[in-house]
């Protein structure tokens, strides 16, 4: 296990879990990234502020990071961008039909003990690791 | 007031991100990979980031439920219940796309900061995809009685 970095996890997991209850404290919303950038989209929405400002915040950090000194890596995609194209189409239709996302469902929603979130969390979990494993030790060899 | 609150938790939860390694895909990938396990090469930080999102937050949700929030009149917790078949269905959807580049939706719009050409198409499709999801929605192809477009109902 030479990659686990339990303390930077810990750390930054505690951070994750602050942010949801902060904002729940404070706006009485729930912390779900895709929630919150898919209402950005909608023509009737009348709330598009916060949902735009949290967004901000969230790119605003690596950015900070940078500021401060901190190595802000290129994230390592995959090279083919039809499968970059699709993963994305998948993410975005999926957690809207899902109604949900890690941070909606894999916090917000298990923190709430809902057994919608559970399962969903437990759903996308298993469909992730297959694919997974299908790329990379069967597709990919 | 309520968009500076909002600024502020979405930047303390950008930083949970960035300091865990969850805006890297490589390292989510790492954790997906369970063929890793009997190799010694696994990483469970993934693991250890949800366990402490979810200790946190379970107790600040459990002090939450008895609070008003503070710049809104009511806090809107999820409503739906049902574990119908859209949220199997998206949830499969959702956990394909995410294991197939290590990207789900925090991450991915936290990484438009690195002017990643890879994230912005990313990022793009997955509005295109959100929005497909709505338009269809909005034409009736759902016959159930979900009611997605109510924000308040919403699990996240």
């Amino acid at each position: 296990m030479a990659n686990f970095t339990p303390i930077s996890a810990a750390i930054g997991g505690a951070l994750i879990g602050l942010s949801a209850v902060l904002l729940m404290l404070l706006n009485g919303r729930i912390a779900g990234v895709a929630g919150i950038f898919a209402g950005m989209f909608e023509p009737q929405s009348n709330d598009r502020a916060w949902r735009v400002a949290f967004v901000v915040g969230l790119v605003a950090a690596p950015l900070a990071a940078k500021l401060v000194g901190l190595a802000v890596p290129l994230p390592q995609l995959p090279t083919s961008v039809v499968t970059i194209a699709v993963a994305g189409l998948l993410v975005g239709f999926g957690t809207r039909l899902g109604n949900g996302c890690t941070s909606g469902h894999g916090i917000c929603g298990i923190a709430r003990l809902s057994p919608r979130s559970i399962t969903a969390t437990a759903v996308f979990m298993v469909a992730a690791i297959i694919v997974v494993a299908l790329m990379r030790h069967v597709v990919g060899g | 007031m309520r968009a500076f609150a909002s600024l502020v938790c979405g930047f303390i939860f950008g930083w949970g991100l960035f300091i865990s390694g969850m805006t890297r895909p490589d390292k989510v990938l790492g954790f997906l990979d369970v063929f890793a396990i009997p190799r010694g090469a696994w990483d469970p930080s993934l693991a250890v980031v949800m366990a402490a999102g979810l200790a946190v937050t379970s107790i600040g949700y459990a002090l939450a439920r008895r609070w008003t929030p503070l710049f809104e009149s009511q806090s809107r917790w999820p409503t739906q219940t049902a574990i119908d078949r859209p949220l199997i269905a998206g949830a499969v959807l959702f956990g394909i796309g995410w294991g197939l580049v290590g990207l789900c939706p925090g991450p991915a719009i936290e990484n438009l900061a690195t002017l990643s050409p890879s994230v912005i198409i990313f990022v793009i499709a997955m509005a295109i995809g959100m929005a497909a999801h709505d338009l269809w929605q909005a034409r009736g192809a759902i016959t159930t009685k979900r009611n997605l477009a109510d924000a308040t109902t919403a699990d996240g």
